[in-house]
C-alpha cells in the first residue's frame, strides 16, 4: 500500500462524492458546476489510469465544452425549475434505487472478478505499429486499425449539427446561431479573447501534430481550437456565421469527406475500403487528419452556438 | 485494494448513481447531467479493463482508449443535441416540463416556428 | 546534486501545497463572493507557481521546463480575468439589491 495507491484510492473517494453530491444538490446550476469538476477530475483519474490521450479529451471535450454546453443551458433555464408536483413518488424512488444498486453492485463484482492475466490487444497494436511509422498506438488505432469507426464518428458529429440546426424555428431558417453577442470593448473578455486565441492556435495546432508519437491527437486539438473560437464569439468580437454560408458546409463535410474518399481509393486502387498502401500511410494519415481537425473544431464550436436564432438579414 | 480497482469500485458507483439520477429527476437538465454521469462511468471501466491490459510496453491497452475517444466525442455531440431540444422545448411552452399535461404559458414562442 | 535537486522540489511543491490549503479554507469560510475570489487567486498564483518552481528541476530540458512555466502563465491569465468578470457580476447583483 504505497503512496500512489493512497493517492488513488483518495482520488476515486473524492470523484465519487463529487458524483454524488452532482445528483443530490437542490439547484440545477449547482449541479451543473459540480458536473464541471466531476469532470476535471474524473481526467486526472485516467492520467492515473496512464490513458493520457483520454485524459485530454476528457479535460477537453467533457470538461471544458461539455462544461460551457450546460452552463449556458442553466443559466437560460434558471426560471424553469419543475414544480413540486413533478417529482416522483416514493414508490419509483425506492425502486431505481434498488435498480441502481444493482446496476453497481453487479459492476463492481465484474470488476473485482475480472480475469488474471488480463485480456490485451496492446502487444497486437504495437507489433503492427510499422504498417503506419506513427509511435502513439492511440492514434494507430484511431487512424489505422480501427479507421471506419472514426469516420463514422465523424458521419455521427455531422448528424448532430443537421439535428441541431433542424430545430430552428420558420423565420431563423438558414441564419445565425445564438444571440449576438456584445461586451464592453475595453473590458476584460474582450481582453482575453485577443490574447488568448493565438496561444490557444498554436498549442491546439502542436497537441494535433504531435499526437502522431505523443500523446494528442486531432480531437483534442480540434477541440482546443473550437474553445478559442466560442470565446472569439462571446466577446463579440465575431458574429457565428449564417448556417447557409457554403465555406461553412464544406468546412463541416470536408473530415469524413476526405476520410471517404481515401477509404475508396483503398478499395478501388488497393486490398480493401480503408486500405493504406504502406509507403503512402503517414502523409494520408496526417492530410485525413488535418481535414479532421477543421470539420471538429467547426463542429464542435456549431454545436455550442446551438440552433439558428436569428435571420439572415 | 489497488488502484485501478478503487476506480473501477468509483466507475460502478457512478454509473448506479447515474441511473437513479436519470430515473429520478424531473428537470431534464439534471436527467442530462446524470446520463453524462452514467457515460462517464461506463467510459472508466473501459479505462480500468485497458489500464489492466498494459503490455508490451504501453501502459494501458490502446484499443478501449480509441473506443473511449470515440465514445467521449459521440456523448458531447448527443448531449448537444438534447440541449438543443430541450432549449427550443423551453422557447415554445416557458416550461422544462416533460409531461403532457402542463399548459403552455403566455411566454411562449410567438414566431410561428 | 540530485540530492539539492529533491530538497529544492520537495519544499517549494510543499510550501505551494500550502497556499492551496490556504486558498481551500478561504474558499470554504470567507463569508462573500468578493473574499472568496481573493482566496482562491493566492491558490491561484503562488500556490501553482512555488508547485511549477518546484518541478522545474526535475524537468528533463529547457524545453520542458519552458512548457511548465507556460502552463503557470496561461493559468495565471484564466484566473485573472475570470476573477473579475465574476467579480464585476458580484457587484453589479449588490448593488442592483
Amino acid at each position: 500500500m504505497n503512496i500512489a495507491t493512497i493517492f488513488e484510492v483518495v482520488l476515486a473517494a473524492v470523484v465519487l462524492g463529487l458524483g454524488i453530491w452532482t445528483i443530490a444538490v437542490r439547484e440545477t446550476y449547482s449541479a451543473t458546476v459540480g458536473f464541471v469538476a466531476y469532470g476535471l477530475l474524473v481526467a486526472l483519474i485516467w492520467v492515473r489510469l496512464d490513458a493520457v490521450d483520454v485524459a485530454l479529451t476528457e479535460a477537453a471535450i467533457g470538461g471544458g465544452l461539455g462544461g460551457v454546453l450546460l452552463l449556458g443551458a442553466a443559466a437560460r433555464l434558471r426560471d424553469a425549475e419543475p414544480t413540486v408536483a413533478e417529482a416522483p413518488g416514493m414508490v419509483t424512488r425506492v425502486s431505481a434505487a434498488a435498480l441502481s444498486a444493482l446496476t453497481a453492485a453487479a459492476l463492481a463484482g465484474a470488476i473485482v472478478f475480472l480475469p488474471d492475466p488480463a485480456p490485451t490487444l496492446a502487444p497486437t497494436v504495437v507489433a503492427h505499429a510499422s504498417a503506419t511509422s506513427l509511435a502513439n498506438p492511440v492514434t494507430n488505432v484511431l487512424m489505422a486499425f480501427r479507421a471506419m469507426d472514426t469516420m463514422l464518428e465523424k458521419v455521427v458529429l455531422l448528424l448532430a449539427i443537421i439535428g441541431v440546426w433542424s430545430l430552428a424555428p420558420d423565420n431563423a431558417w438558414g441564419g445565425h446561431p445564438g444571440p449576438r453577442h456584445q461586451a464592453d470593448p475595453d473590458g476584460i473578455l474582450v481582453f482575453l479573447a485577443r490574447l488568448l486565441p493565438p496561444v490557444g492556435i498554436v498549442v491546439a495546432i502542436y497537441i494535433f501534430w504531435t499526437g502522431a508519437n505523443h500523446p494528442g491527437g486531432a480531437f483534442q486539438g480540434g477541440a482546443i481550437l473550437a474553445s478559442m473560437w466560442v470565446l472569439a464569439i462571446m466577446a463579440g468580437l465575431t458574429d457565428t456565421p449564417s448556417i447557409g454560408r457554403r465555406w461553412l458546409r464544406f468546412v463541416l463535410v470536408a473530415g469524413p469527406g476526405l476520410f471517404l474518399l481515401v477509404g475508396l481509393g483503398g478499395l478501388w486502387f488497393g486490398t480493401a475500403f480503408l486500405a493504406y498502401p504502406p509507403a503512402l500511410a503517414k502523409p494520408l494519415i496526417l492530410g485525413i487528419e488535418v481535414a479532421m481537425i477543421l470539420t471538429i473544431a467547426a463542429t464542435l464550436g456549431l454545436l455550442l452556438a446551438g440552433a439558428p436564432e436569428r435571420s439572415v438579414k | 485494494m489497488s488502484g485501478p480497482t478503487a476506480f473501477g469500485l468509483c466507475a460502478a458507483v457512478a454509473v448506479g448513481l447515474g441511473l437513479y439520477g436519470l430515473i429520478t429527476n424531473p428537470h431534464p437538465l439534471r436527467k442530462l447531467i446524470a446520463f453524462n454521469l452514467l457515460g462517464s462511468g461506463v467510459f472508466l471501466l473501459f479505462g480500468v479493463v485497458g489500464r489492466r491490459g498494459a503490455a508490451a510496453g504501453v501502459g494501458n491497452d490502446p484499443v478501449p482508449q480509441a473506443l473511449v475517444i470515440t465514445g467521449i466525442v459521440v456523448a458531447f455531440s448527443a448531449t448537444a443535441l438534447a440541449i438543443s431540444l430541450l432549449l427550443r422545448l423551453f422557447q415554445k411552452t416557458g416550461s422544462t416540463t416533460l409531461s403532457n399535461v402542463a399548459p403552455p404559458n403566455a411566454s411562449s414562442d410567438p414566431s410561428g416556428g | 546534486m540530485s540530492l539539492a535537486r529533491d530538497i529544492m522540489t520537495i519544499s517549494a511543491v510543499s510550501a505551494g501545497v500550502f497556499f492551496f490549503l490556504a486558498g481551500t479554507a478561504g474558499l470554504l469560510r470567507f463569508p462573500d463572493t468578493l473574499t472568496r475570489l481573493h482566496a482562491l487567486t493566492k491558490a491561484d498564483n503562488l500556490g501553482l507557481g512555488l508547485v511549477v518552481l518546484g518541478l522545474l528541476p526535475q524537468a528533463g530540458s529547457l524545453r520542458e521546463g519552458l512548457k511548465l512555466v507556460s502552463i503557470w502563465l496561461l493559468v495565471l491569465l484564466a484566473g485573472a480575468t475570470v476573477s473579475q468578470l465574476i467579480a464585476r457580476t458580484a457587484r453589479q447583483g449588490e448593488t442592483a439589491k
